[in-house]
């Protein structure tokens, strides 16, 4: 009896299910990302052979080679263009990391303070636009933007705001506010703000209250307690949100299309080119494998250095 | 012990009201304190004692009265500029600051020089024992070195005022008796003011000098925790303060050096006058600890009483009897275990008198 229960625990133990929940979403991103990045990978190493891709390894006169063309890596560090790209991206999506910290760190704040009530109703705010359609919604500010005929772009205009933006090279030229970096970071904040206000959210809200009248019962005054207790332990909810606004706007594609301009051509673009205007799957898959690092790489210190600071707090 | 001198109170509470809506929590309440006592606000939750404290350290302000502190009003002063410290129920610790800056937090604010906050935080460091643990995290700690760690954070600005908010609450028994004592004597050795609430009578009564006992808001009485105890001064404060049997009966013999009551099961002899007249009915309070229990009638009179043994708990220092009387009451009696045999004490169904000193009873009016 014993045994037979043993091994029906085994099977169908809390253990094993716990394997099984972990494990099914891992296996589907390794199926779904790992292997297609592998494949991208070896692409990446390999050459355009008339409309075909050339192997790595070969099988010839009995030897086996592995060919590795390094080519579309020099390319990438050689040619100022990709230089750029890469550098543009990661500016802009700095940038609007660092708006829609700025815009949802206080927008986070007083909705955790707010009445209990009234909190549901302001997450709910946050998360009406994720119902209508991105591109829609992307491409609504087309419209909006236009100095002639759009809401936005009259008021800017009446405000002239291009007296502002023109000298800041935010936009090319008075009176057109599409089509430049100013209207690229504008719908980039707008789209991404709600990933930087959600965690923010998270972690105010779960925030002890006790906490802040200690510090004020300590001398410190309302700012003060805000700079010193405040921002430091919701400090996880901003790595994560920047996070989740940062990634996707490197690599983002559909709004420098939309809203982009001449001065702001990101990766996303160029991978595109590469892909289906040049037809050059090895360099496009080279642009592809270095952008991932240019992420990855950041992620992984970061998240090493937080693994180690919350090991030495136990 | 200190005794509050009426002209140099070193706080002063002056008939302190506070509304929350149509809510009373604070009701017209005055007190003063002298300078280095250690006060006790005792009730249950929700009596207005919590909004009191919070009300000295500004958290919230008066709808009327007003607190002088040191002959300073505080009215309009934030809590951030008020010389007074609160140690939190629970502590309220800083979780991303070790303890060596959680004590050093208040002294940065005041922008003291480095090497004077060094010292400061390493004086209170050794005052409370935490000397090795300066580099922890509040999380590393074991609940009494965290509240070690909000005391010293609490004195370490060298407050006039103390606040303890249920200082011992999150504590288990056995280390909150030695804690008490502990606590005591740092804040008696630092010789700072310190008002504290509490729910608990024990630790009321082993920390403080004077104790309130506060009931919807008010204060009921204020007195030396042996003064609150053996004379309280109505019904809900000797029950409130440990446990004490009510009888009610009216005054048959009003004598100068004695009064005579008739209660129910039991003929009361007072061992002093009171301010009453006779016919007056008043409550008579006995705690079951001043009664003792014999197999056989005592020969006076009065003070005793008859009764059926209906249950017995055994404390280890006592064995508590509840006695079920002629009328229907029960009578609480608390016998001290002298000896670890337990023959000849009474067994349940034992018919046995319970008998008491006429000096042991308070008769109260109200």
């Amino acid at each position: 009896m014993a045994s037979t229960d043993g091994k029906r625990k085994s099977w169908l133990g809390p253990f094993q299910g716990r394997r099984l929940v972990i494990g099914a979403p891992y296996l589907w991103l390794l199926v779904f990302f790992l292997l297609p990045f592998l494949i991208v990978l070896r692409i990446s190493f390999s050459e355009m052979d008339g409309a075909k891709i050339s192997d790595l390894i070969g099988w010839a006169d009995q030897q086996l080679t592995l060919t590795l063309k390094l080519q579309n890596y020099v390319t990438l560090f050689q040619d100022d263009l990709y230089f750029a790209t890469y550098g543009h991206s990661l500016m802009y999506a700095a940038i609007t990391t660092l708006i829609c910290l700025f815009i949802g760190y206080p927008f986070a704040y007083f909705m955790a303070r707010a009445r209990a009530g009234l909190q549901p109703l302001l997450l709910m705010g946050v998360m009406l636009p994720f119902w209508t359609s991105f591109l829609l919604r992307v491409y609504a500010w087309k419209g909006l933007l236009d100095a002639q005929t759009g809401w936005v772009g009259q008021l800017l205009t009446f405000v002239h705001a291009d007296r502002l933006l023109l000298p800041l090279g935010l936009i090319s030229s008075a009176g057109q506010f599409m089509y430049s970096p100013f209207s690229l970071v504008l719908g980039m904040v707008y789209t991404y703000l709600p990933f930087m206000v959600l965690p923010l959210y998270a972690t105010l809200s779960k925030m002890d209250l006790r906490l802040l009248e200690a510090a004020q019962d300590l001398g410190a005054t309302p700012w003060q307690a805000f700079w010193r207790v405040t921002v430091p332990l919701s400090r996880s909810g901003i790595v994560a949100g920047a996070m989740l606004v940062f990634i996707p706007c490197v690599g983002e594609y559909v709004i420098p299309e939309l809203l982009g301009g001449p001065q702001t051509l990101m990766i996303g673009r160029v991978l595109w080119d590469e892909f289906f205007s040049n037809n050059d799957w090895p360099m496009a898959s080279s642009v592809a494998v270095v952008m991932v690092l240019l992420i990855i790489v950041p992620l992984a210190l970061l998240n090493s250095s937080q693994a180690k600071a919350k090991a030495a707090r136990t | 012990m200190s005794v509050p001198n009426e002209a140099g109170a070193f706080l002063r509470i002056e008939a302190v009201t506070k509304d929350f809506g149509d809510f009373r929590a604070v009701n017209e309440v005055s007190l003063d304190v002298a300078r280095g006592e250690i006060f006790a606000l005792l009730g249950s939750s929700g009596c207005g004692k919590s909004t009191l404290l919070r009300m000295l350290a500004g958290f919230e302000l008066p709808s009327s009265g007003r607190v002088v502190l040191d002959g300073n009003d505080l009215a309009g002063l934030p809590p951030y500029k008020r010389p007074v410290n609160m140690m939190f129920q629970s502590y309220a610790l800083f979780p991303h600051l070790t303890v060596w800056d959680n004590i050093a937090f208040g002294l940065r604010r005041d922008g003291l020089p480095k090497a004077e906050i060094a010292a400061r935080v390493d004086e209170m460091l050794r005052l409370v024992q935490l000397t090795t643990f300066a580099k922890r995290k509040p999380h590393q700690l074991s609940g009494g070195q965290q509240q070690r760690v909000a005391l010293a954070r609490s004195l370490a600005k060298r407050p006039k005022l103390l606040l303890l908010d249920e200082p011992l609450g999150a504590l288990d028994k056995k280390l909150r008796e030695a804690t008490q004592i502990e606590l005591v004597n740092i804040i008696r050795q630092v010789g700072v003011t310190c008002v504290m609430v509490t729910h608990d009578q024990e630790e009321a009564m082993t920390m403080a000098s004077r104790i309130a006992v506060m009931s919807e808001g008010r204060f009921l009485q204020v007195g030396a925790p042996a003064d609150v105890y053996e004379t309280p001064a109505t019904r809900f404060v000797a029950d409130f303060i440990g446990n004490v049997n009510l009888m009610d009966g009216s005054v048959v013999a009003d004598e100068a050096d004695h009064v005579d009551i008739q209660c129910a099961d039991v003929l009361h002899r007072i061992g002093h006058g009171i301010t009453g007249y006779e016919g007056q009915t008043v409550t008579v309070a006995v705690r079951p600890e001043k009664i003792h229990l014999s197999p056989d009638e005592p020969v006076e009179p009065h003070n005793k009483v008859r009764g059926i043994v209906e249950a017995s708990a055994y404390f280890g220092l006592y064995t508590v009897y509840h006695l079920r009387l002629a009328s229907g009451a029960l009578l609480k009696v608390n016998v001290e275990n002298e000896t670890r045999h337990r023959e000849g004490l009474p067994a349940q169904g034992d018919a046995v008198w319970a008998r008491w000193l006429p000096t042991s009873q308070v008769v109260l009016t109200q």
